[in-house]
């Protein structure tokens, strides 16, 4: 397969690259597959290091904004490939589903190929973001229609 | 990052892992025997296979790295080890020399109280022969003598593992590799010119 | 009775491990619980399982519950023994509790805050009565929750409004690598982020009992909770081969900022301070608790009396940890035939010299 040119590291397309790796980090392995059903085929890869599962130590804050302190960690897989000589893809998702990071990396790795990138863009990474937005957005609706109105509670008396 | 630097590492991380910690524990339990490494893998010049096996086995996150084999090769260990690339051999807890060694005496030496904390001197020589002619070893883990030819090491480094050996239980230990073969000293076996 | 080398008991042994598996499995005329019920039904074990286990991970953590036949303590262990087994890949970057998506977010100091008082799912205000609906095999599924649209706007620190009008003590700014007691063991003293680690994964139950005794005297403490917040929080870390941060997901968390009133020293004036809980999942319970002696382990650097037990890190810290304790407790139920036999001979000895004794006055 003809390979197109690879995006640089220029502040946007660091943006953009942060975008779908985040968004292929919340997706679950199941989803990723169903819509890469929808895509076309992605180019054979080969396995760099991984998937392998291991841990990142999650930190906090003391007081939420003082120095940084050791909160626990989190079960991590990470998986690096590359795509034909010259596209290398990255995936760092929690958890530990081997499948989904190898499908992630793969990702990452096509869509730093500027001719791959919109028709993966289209069918894969806008619909995982569009139903990760919609699961954000009714979780505070939920959490909206929990908060205390005291004003209203002034009226009625 | 280069792509010399993001070759596949060990082809099976956690079998090939075991299999050489196992080799390089009893070559360092039995001072001056050579092992071969188990592992299927192709690192970038001028690591041999045995040094870059016994780093990616024991090396990680928490043990910063010196080494004088480049920037593609440090780069492929620092990937797939996980380790920090240290700017200073005094700074290492693994130094892998692939010319000719940093002094032992500026490697991390360890406290009396804490010894283990002591740097790993990992160096690649151009051959190891156990069995007859070279070193005469002698001290823990050898019954009586054991002979190791290396060929490769600066013509005073018997010496100066001397002075390393006086400071024990400081010190550091040595893991001497070449092609596929790996030896081990640790810092209480004393070299005898043959 | 002498003391006799004996060496035996795995037949045994094997016979009482296919009886726990039997004694787990419970009535199998009952269908098997399985690992994504636990996980989403009893969300919170999970939740503190994840938080005193140190490790975060909800399928592992309901495994480890469902394994445990629902000992929280050994569900923690088996957790804290899984994670030995994995390589440490990095750290994050710290967690941004200010841009938490809120799920619950409450304070008790301010009543009309910015972004409002949102109580999310809490037990608060339920009657604590037993709802025998629950006790129905399949009962409906309740009503979805109501939704209300929401501004989007992220919840401000009540610290912050405090600290504006310079009535809060500042956290310096840092980025100070912490100190990691599961790579170094555990020193006394400890400073702050080492105390707060510790904290984070100590039993809730001890920490809970030690954050009440403060409030009852045990320590000059009086305590308002400034918030309590509870959300997802991105996980983002830097892989030195990207050369930029990434989120690798989105964690639930729970966050107390407890309020303390500070008299004053010398070089400060008097003002508010912080105490600090932060733990994995829903555990508002371990977060107040963690914040209540996390302050009263200020107290020395504070320069106010101490003296109580929460005051006291090397107790405090050094029995915080359920894992490590019911390691060293439960350990004396092993054998320790040999060590008893010695002491029995010691008794005997001691009695057969006061005997002796006795013998002998009565003879003079």
């Amino acid at each position: 397969m003809d390979m197109g040119e690879i995006i640089g590291t220029t502040a946007e397309d660091v943006v953009a690259r942060r975008r779908w790796m985040g968004v292929l980090a919340r997706a679950s392995g199941a989803e990723i597959a169903a819509r890469l059903r929808e895509a076309a085929p992605l180019p054979p890869h080969t396995r760099l290091r991984g998937p392998e599962i291991g841990l990142v130590m999650a930190r906090g804050r003391q007081g939420g904004d003082g120095a940084p302190f050791n909160l626990g960690e989190i079960t991590v897989t990470r998986c690096t490939v590359g795509l034909g000589s010259a596209a290398v893809g990255h995936a760092y998702v929690a958890g530990r589903d081997a499948r989904k990071a190898e499908l992630a990396a793969v990702l990452d790795a096509a869509l730093q190929d500027r001719a791959l990138r919109p028709g993966l863009l289209d069918a894969v990474i806008e619909p995982l973001a569009t139903a990760q937005a919609e699961r954000a957005a009714r979780t505070a609706r939920k959490a909206a229609a929990t908060r205390v109105d005291f004003s209203t509670l002034a009226v009625m008396r | 990052m280069r792509a010399a630097a993001l070759s596949p590492g060990l082809a099976d991380p956690v079998a090939d892992a075991q299999g050489c910690f196992r080799a390089v524990l009893d070559a360092m339990s039995r001072p001056g025997s050579v092992r071969r490494v188990p592992a299927d893998v192709r690192p970038p010049a001028p690591l041999v296979p045995a040094a870059a096996a016994v780093l990616l086995t024991l090396a990680d996150a928490a043990t910063p790295v010196w080494t004088d084999a480049g920037p593609d090769a440090a780069a492929w260990l620092a990937f797939h080890a996980g380790c920090p690339l240290a700017t200073s051999p005094e700074d290492a807890a693994f130094v892998l020399a692939c010319g000719s060694p940093p002094s032992l005496g500026v490697l991390v030496q360890g406290t009396d109280e804490e010894p283990h904390r002591s740097a790993t001197l990992i160096a690649q020589v151009a051959a190891l022969e156990a069995g007859s002619g070279g070193w005469r070893l002698r001290g823990p883990g050898i019954e009586a003598e054991h002979r190791l030819r290396v060929s490769g090491l600066p013509s005073d480094f018997t010496a100066r593992w001397g002075a390393n050996r006086a400071a024990f239980p400081r010190g550091v230990d040595l893991v001497l590799c070449a092609g596929r073969e790996v030896a081990a000293l640790p810092r209480t076996t004393a070299i005898e010119e043959g | 009775m002498a003391y006799v080398a004996v060496k035996g008991g795995e037949q045994a042994i094997g016979n009482a491990h296919a009886w726990l598996d039997e004694a787990r499995r419970g009535d199998a005329a009952l269908p098997a619980v399985s690992v994504r019920q636990i996980e989403e039904q009893l969300s919170l074990a999970v939740d503190r399982v994840m938080a005193e286990g140190a490790c975060h991970d909800r399928s592992l953590a309901a495994l480890a519950i469902k394994q445990a036949r629902g000992d929280l303590i050994e569900a923690a262990f088996l957790l804290r023994a899984y994670r030995t087994t994995l390589p440490r890949f990095g750290a994050s970057l710290p967690l941004d509790t200010g841009a938490m998506r809120v799920r619950r977010r409450v304070s008790a100091t301010y009543k009309d805050l910015p972004g409002g008082q949102v109580l999310g799912p809490t037990f608060d205000y339920t009657h604590r009565l037993l709802e025998f609906a629950l006790a129905a095999d399949e009962g409906e599924p309740p009503v979805p929750a109501p939704e209300v649209p929401a501004d989007g706007a992220t919840a401000p620190r009540v610290t912050g409004l405090l600290a504006q009008e310079g009535l809060m003590a500042d956290e310096p700014p840092s980025d100070a690598e912490p100190g990691d007691l599961t790579r170094e063991p555990l020193e006394i003293p400890a400073d702050r982020p080492l105390r707060l680690q510790a904290l984070a994964r100590g039993d809730e139950g001890f920490l809970l009992g030690l954050g009440y005794s403060t409030q009852r005297g045990y320590g000059n403490a009086h305590p308002f909770v400034g918030e309590l917040r509870m959300g997802e929080v991105a996980v983002e870390i830097a892989p030195p081969e990207l050369g930029f941060a990434v989120e690798i997901g989105d964690i639930l968390v729970t966050e107390c900022q407890m309020v303390n009133q500070f008299a004053g020293s010398r070089h400060e004036p008097p003002q508010f301070t912080r105490g600090y809980g932060l733990v994995f999942g829903q555990g508002e319970r371990k977060a107040m608790a963690m914040a209540l002696v996390d302050r009263a382990l200020r107290s020395a650097e504070l320069g106010e009396e101490t003296g109580a037990p929460a005051q006291d890190a090397e107790f405090v810290l050094y029995h915080c940890d359920n894992v490590e304790a019911t390691g060293f407790v439960e350990h004396l139920k092993l054998p320790h035939y040999v060590d008893f036999q010695s002491e029995l001979e010691k008794l005997r000895s001691l009695r057969a010299a006061v005997a002796a004794g006795a013998e002998r006055e009565a003879a003079e």
